[in-house]
């Protein structure tokens, strides 16, 4: 099998997912762990993805409670060295085994590194899992990937006072995980729910795969939302949409952040947090209106990574406090927007 | 100096005035002292990160450390160094002279944590002002005292063993019993987990705790974890509460084995996500909770089944795996713990890598690396090979690559035991008998005894249920050995693809030579015919995500393209491999200097070495730093690759000298000596041959592969004989043999060792002295040279002997005579660089033992004696420049003594007393106005301490008792009591000295040695043998009571002696706490 790139380079190696051909965007990622997580994350949905780990498999696949949600989401795997024996007292398959169930396609052999590089140096770029020279190389991005990747109708969860609304862009279940607790009601709703109608008392704006531009119902549902200061959270894409509700416009990223140890910096108390990120957009930090500021700080390249309003309790962070995979260290964001929540709803309780 | 390590904002903004945070201006640190087992070469790493750091911010530096062949004591590093005893009295007399504002407790491993909780214990530093940097004084209590340790945990909800801190023999059986044997005991407050151990009887309990309570005032009993992962984070904090992990590394012998005896990956690769980040943010929580400023470790027992965890321990300092971490990921933490305590934020440094990150991030690898700890334990007759909970391995290599094969095979082969990878050894060592039970009962070959295992077809399920090591990793294993039985079937016609393969997991040319039946030569031929050839790759910290200018590389299979392009005008100097006794930290002083000094001529500098406890292997002190093996085919990859204008490999000791010829024959160019000429000084009988030649004696020798002829000759030179294998270097299996009894026990285990190599039997003279000349030719004439004297008679292994400059009772005409026989050797050999050669002088008569052509391990002793850098010269003289002058070496104004440092404690069961083997595992030296100040200010600084009152003496035979009396006779004088055992004590008290007459253990009456021994109340044994055909068990009893109770003890007569005098001519003026600056300006 052999991994076919728009700019001409192919790398060789050995099929080991399903034996299928596919095209995707490939981008890679420096997470060391965590590729059950990864592969389950719908913000993937549409790319090949390149470990630059290389050593891919070790520990299996345990049972979908570990999953980030039902299925793989990914277009393909690139790995330089698959583990075909795993160890793990959770594992139940392995990683082969479960990228073949969900006919996802894979290949190791490749020199990840020389691949990384070449993304770094050229940018994300077009290419196709194959096993014959022939086909296309197909852009996902033009395809409304959050359409494809959120759910279809509303679920609830927990029953307790507080209500949070999360819409689903590509949900990470651990943003769920997250916010489920016994003071609270979590209604997980499509990308283009109209949920203004409904009563609650917070705003939860998913993680999510491609262009936020797509996402123009979701922005003018959140537009809505912003007539009345009920708390708002975005993650990831949520960021995004969140900075286009409010004014701003996002670009593309050159390669994008994905991996697990990309320092942010709370401009608030100048303290850096490592985070856990996956995202190919970014939100421009000239474009944000003057009710707007900064939040947090990419360390390495000064990108923004998250925003907060002035006076209002909007707040969005580009990185994935939720972690799963990667550090736990920015747990607090849930934890700080909730208790604040809980303050606001003690008459309710 | 080239130093592109994290620079600080401020100073990056053109400030002209630099101004650390905490505005410190001058700062003591605290260094390790000489390399022992449990604290080696780490610490020079770290110290001299730390002495560039806070260069950079205008802190003046004052190091104390008596180890004087490490590179941080080098006069370019800090500002004043002290060659002293790192203990109480000695650091309060230099802070008193000193009037440090600041001190530095973390960068000498545990000698100087300890020494700086004293100081601090003692009120010294409060009196003096001087303020502790990085972690405080609190917090390291909090991580030193068990108890304090737990319930400072507890108060986070973090999980401990359940451990309980007992005082004495009593409490610890009271605690045994309440959390039920088998359980673990350790030692609070001390290095690498000396003392520690599984104890599964109350009995079993109060043997051992009788010997650890001597040495520690804690002991703690814990629950037991065997059989638990043991995962490791390295994390670092700064005062802003900003807080990473730099790396993870798990162990693949599970809990059981300490983490030095065990090996290692990083980053961990049987945890899951879930697992991995548990971990890290407990470590986090627990780091942030105790309040760590800089850089440590936490030590977590993970259990296998269930995900539940344990913290084992926290170290407040840089560690031997911290400076793991920082070679396995390239983050600098050594320095960014430094700026750290000096105030600065992560946020304010930048990821010296790359140059434009920041500091506060934390490494993502693209690569696997693998650490094998090195142990020497066949150098101790009686010592067993098990491995267990306390450290004894002296040294480690690093091996990284993209596979688990491919980095198990290498660190392997890095180790320079003879192991040719995990399988496929041409040599029979590797094969293991009992192989089960070496796997179920560790020891320092179950590698090995695994791999024949597999080749048994053992299942891994099986060797699992031994050993307890993850599948995952035994997996690895067997493919290791699925791989070994494809190549064998192919038989010596290889298919590509079956090549490629066989060099992806990390066999070597040699081993598919060793499968194939064909030459290594010819196996590289193949590969490069079908163009497989390995690809150079670099380390960046961020896995390929920014761009980065590092010079740190390492080469892999696993690969299709290079990181980078061949360099220009390179010198390729190759390291010293892993640290061995005969091997250690002195040849990578001397590598470091080659680099410099190449960098001085105009060169860029490639260094290569497999051992991450060194600065050569520092992100600054070479253009390009290839981490990888000293093997002849990875040094032709390079070669090949960078085609340097030339290779040393006279500053790394006997692994880089041993390949010198055979990169000549490869075309290499070799700087300096021709290889051929090296050869023939290596090569006995040619060496011998010479030596006749040019008309210079040598004791008399001959090689013999057969018994019976061994024994005709050993008659034929007259006993005592030596007996020794060819092509060592620090005297495995080298002996003495006073008749042919002892004489055929010594050739049974000499062919043991090496069954390559015939044995030499040679004359031994008894009462030589052994002088040494070490120096530098040029095109065969002398440029440079200083002669040592050894303190002990021939007999004591020049490694393990006390070593002055200049000599002191050596005759004029002796060191005349010297330096002549030194002009011929060199001339015949042509040598251009450095050189070492080993005299035995009785009277005026000199006897050449052997030259060897390279560095010594004196070097940096004789170099930072005279004042002349001995491998600059030599780097100058190889090329081609002029390197003429008057060196003074011969008299000078100070003496230096130089004092080999032992890690007997940890070698139980080996016999503490000098031999021709070497035994010493480091060293240290220090200066004086006169010889009784440096010796004993040296021997203080290897651990001596004074005697004050009681000394036990023990003297085998008359000679012994004659020739020491006057100074035992001196002892007296000064008030000493003495006890010593019936003959010893008959001979004393007919001299007129009272003693107290002790029996020896074997007589089974009162009062006897042991209970002498036990009662805690003498200061100084002095336990001197006599060359008796039937050593002594009673001796050998109280030599080794003597080390595992704390107690000193001198087993030389001549070093006895010395001591006695020096003693006597110091009591009543002490010597002086003076700074190696102020000796060197006399």
């Amino acid at each position: 099998m052999k991994l076919y790139l728009e700019d001409g380079t192919v790398f060789e190696g050995t099929s080991f997912g399903a034996r299928i051909d596919c095209p995707g965007e490939v981008v890679f990622s420096t997470g060391m762990t965590g590729y059950v997580e990864s592969l389950t994350d719908p913000s993937f949905a549409g790319q090949i993805l390149v470990c630059t780990y290389p050593l891919i498999g070790n520990y299996g696949v345990p049972d979908s409670s570990h999953f980030e949600s039902e299925r793989i989401h990914i277009a393909g795997l690139v790995v330089s060295e698959y583990s075909r024996e795993y160890s793990h007292h959770e594992a139940k398959q392995s990683l082969a085994a479960w990228l073949k169930f969900w006919k996802i396609p894979a290949i190791e052999g490749v020199d990840t590194r020389a691949l990384t590089k070449r993304l770094r140096e050229r940018g994300v770029m077009l290419g196709r899992l194959s096993h014959s020279k022939k086909g296309e190389f197909l852009d996902p991005n033009r395809e409304n990937l959050v359409e494809r990747v959120s759910p279809k109708k509303v679920s609830i969860y927990g029953s307790g006072p507080i209500r949070i609304v999360a819409v689903d862009c590509g949900m990470k279940e651990n943003i769920v995980r997250s916010l489920t607790r016994p003071e609270t009601t979590v209604t997980r709703v499509p990308w283009d729910y109209d949920f203004t109608e409904e009563k609650y008392d917070a705003l939860v704006l998913s993680n999510g795969p491609g262009n936020p531009e797509m996402c123009t119902p979701t922005v003018k549902h959140i537009r809505k939302a912003m007539r009345e200061s009920k708390p708002i959270l975005g993650v990831c894409l949520g960021n995004q949409l969140l900075a286009l509700a409010g004014g701003g416009s996002t670009y593309k990223l050159k390669y994008g952040h994905r991996g697990q140890n990309q320092p942010c910096i709370d401009s608030r108390t100048n303290r850096c947090y490592i985070t856990s990120q996956n995202h190919g957009f970014a939100v421009d930090a000239k474009s944000l209106p003057e009710s707007w500021e900064i939040w947090f700080t990419n360390g390495n390249d000064s990108s923004v990574e998250g925003i907060r309003h002035k006076t209002q309790p909007w707040t969005s962070v580009q990185f994935h406090p939720e972690a799963s995979p990667g550090p736990t260290d920015t747990a607090w964001i849930f934890e700080e927007f909730l208790a604040e929540l809980q303050k606001k709803n003690v008459p309710y309780v | 100096m080239d130093l592109r390590g994290i620079s600080c904002r401020i100073a990056k903004e053109e400030c002209t005035v630099r101004m650390n945070p905490h505005k410190i201006s001058k700062v003591l640190l605290l260094g390790s002292g000489g390399l022992k087992i449990g604290q080696a070469g780490e610490f020079d790493y770290s110290g001299s990160q730390a002495i560039k750091a806070f260069k950079e911010e205008g802190v003046k530096i004052v190091l104390m450390n008596p180890n004087i062949a490490t590179v941080q004591t080098d006069e370019k590093l800090a500002d004043t160094v002290y060659f002293l005893p790192l203990t109480l009295e000695y650091a309060t007399a230099v802070i008193e002279r000193e009037r440090p504002d600041a001190i530095l407790l973390g960068f000498g491993g545990q000698t100087a944590l300890n020494l700086g909780l004293s100081l601090d214990e003692s009120g010294v530093l409060e009196k003096y002002n001087v303020r502790v940097l990085g972690t405080p004084v609190s917090t390291i209590r909090d991580t030193e005292d068990r108890d304090l340790f737990v319930r400072r945990l507890k108060e986070i909800d973090v999980k401990c063993a359940v451990s309980r801190a007992t005082k004495d023999v009593k409490s610890a059986l009271a605690a045994a019993h309440h959390i039920g044997f088998p359980v673990m005991v350790r030692s609070g407050f001390a290095l690498g987990g000396l003392g520690s151990g599984v104890v599964h009887t109350p009995a079993e309990l109060r043997e051992k705790l009788r010997e650890v309570f001597r040495s520690v005032p804690q002991v703690l009993v814990e629950e037991y974890l065997g059989g638990w992962k043991e995962i490791e984070y390295e994390v670092v904090r700064d005062a802003a509460d900003n807080c990473i992990t730099v790396c993870n590394m798990e162990n693949i012998d599970p809990m059981g084995i300490h983490t030095g005896e065990s090996i290692v990956v990083a980053p961990s690769q049987t945890l899951s996500n879930t697992e991995y980040h548990m971990l890290r943010e407990i470590a986090i929580r627990t780091i942030r909770h105790l309040g760590i400023v800089g850089e440590c470790n936490i030590q977590y027992a993970l259990h296998p089944e269930t995900g539940d965890y344990r913290v084992i321990e926290v170290n407040a300092r840089l560690s031997r795996s911290s400076a793991l971490a920082s070679k396995a990921t390239g983050y600098p933490l050594a320095f960014v713990a430094a700026k750290l305590a000096l105030g600065y934020s992560l946020i304010d440094l930048k990821n010296s890598i790359t140059k434009r990150t920041t500091a506060c991030f934390e490494p993502a690898l693209d690569y696997i690396v693998l650490k094998i700890p090195r142990w020497d334990l066949s150098k101790f007759e009686n010592v067993t090979t098990r491995i267990g909970t306390e450290m004894k391995s002296v040294g480690e290599v690093m091996a990284i690559g993209r596979s688990f094969e491919e980095v198990l095979q290498k660190a392997l082969r890095m180790l320079s035991i003879g192991a040719d990878g995990f399988t496929a050894h041409a040599s029979l060592n590797f094969r293991i008998q009992k192989y089960l039970q070496e796997i179920e009962e560790p020891t320092t070959h179950r590698i090995f005894a695994i791999a024949e295992a597999l080749r048994k077809d053992v299942s891994v399920e099986k060797i699992h249920a031994l050993s307890k090591i993850d599948l995952w990793f035994l997996y690895k294993m067997k493919h290791i050995i699925e791989i070994e039985r494809t190549l064998r079937k192919r038989g010596s016609r290889i298919p590509k693809a079956m090549l490629v393969a066989a060099k992806k997991n990390g066999f070597s040319d040699v081993q598919i030579g060793t499968i194939t039946g064909r030459k290594a030569d010819d196996i590289r031929a193949m590969r490069k015919k079908y163009r497989i050839t390995p690809f150079v790759k670099q380390i960046d910290t961020l896995a390929g995500e920014f761009p980065a200018e590092t010079n740190y590389l390492y080469l892999t299979y696993h690969a299709s393209e290079h990181d980078v392009k061949r360099g220009e005008n390179q010198a390729l100097i190759l390291g010293g491999g892993p640290y061995a006794i005969g091997s250690s930290v002195e040849f990578d002083w001397s590598s470091v200097q080659a680099l410099q000094s190449f960098k001085r001529e105009g060169f860029n500098t490639i260094m290569l070495n497999s051992n991450p406890e060194t600065v050569s292997t520092d992100y600054d002190v070479s253009d390009r730093l290839y981490f990888d093996e000293l093997s002849l085919e990875r040094v032709l990859d390079i070669v090949e690759f960078e085609k340097p204008k030339g290779t040393v490999v006279s500053t790394g000791g006997q692994i880089p000298n041993n390949l010198a010829l055979k990169l000549q024959q490869r075309d290499v160019h070799v700087f300096g000596t021709s290889p051929h000429d090296i050869d023939r000084a290596e090569d006995r009988h040619a060496f011998s041959k010479l030596l006749d030649s040019i008309g210079v004696d040598q004791p008399g020798w001959a090689e013999l592969t057969t018994i019976p002829s061994a024994k005709r000759t050993a008659k034929t030179l007259g006993y005592p004989v030596l007996v020794r294998p060819s092509y060592v270097l620090s005297g495995a299996a080298m002996s003495v043999a006073y008749d042919e009894k002892s004489l055929l026990k010594f050739l049974k285990r000499a062919a043991s060792v090496s069954s390559d190599h015939p044995v030499v039997i040679s004359k031994f003279i008894e009462n030589a002295r052994e002088i040494e000349i070490d120096g530098v030719g040029k095109n065969g004439s002398l440029v440079i040279h200083a002669i040592t004297e050894h303190v002990e008679n021939a007999g004591t292994h020049s490694g393990d002997a006390t070593v002055v400059l200049p000599a002191q009772r050596t005759y004029i005409e002796t060191i005349r005579r010297a330096k002549q026989i030194t002009k011929k050797i060199i001339k015949a050999l042509n040598i251009t660089g450095p050189f070492n050669i080993q005299f035995l002088a009785k009277e005026n008569h000199l006897q050449v033992i052997e030259c060897n052509v390279r560095a010594s391990r004196s070097f940096p002793f004789v170099s930072k004696v005279t004042g002349h850098n001995f491998i600059d010269i030599a780097v100058r003289g190889m090329l081609g420049l002029d390197v003429a002058g008057h060196y003074k070496t011969l008299e000078l104004d100070t003496v230096a003594v130089k004092s080999p440092q032992f890690s007997y404690s940890r070698i139980k069961g080996a016999d503490p007393t000098t031999s021709v083997e070497m035994a010493s595992t480091g060293e240290v030296a220090c200066f004086g106005d006169s010889y009784a100040e440096a010796l004993l200010t040296s021997m203080l600084a290897a651990g001596m301490r004074l005697p004050k009152k009681e000394v036990f003496v023990s003297l085998g035979g008359d000679e012994n008792k004659i020739k020491l009396l006057p100074a035992l006779e001196m002892l007296k004088k000064m008030g000493f009591l003495f006890h010593a055992t019936e003959h010893t004590a008959d001979f004393l008290v007919d001299h007129g000295i009272q003693t107290r007459k002790v029996f020896k253990l074997h007589e089974k009456k009162h009062p006897n040695v042991a209970e002498l021994l036990e009662s805690r109340n003498l200061d100084l044994i002095i336990n001197i043998q006599s060359r008796a055909l039937t050593q002594s068990e009673d001796g050998f009893a109280v030599r080794r009571k003597a080390i595992d109770m704390n107690i000193p003890l001198i087993t030389n007569r001549q070093l006895a002696e010395a001591f006695v005098m020096a003693l006597a001519e110091l009591r009543d003026t002490p010597p002086a706490a003076r700074s190696w600056q102020e000796y060197a300006k006399d």
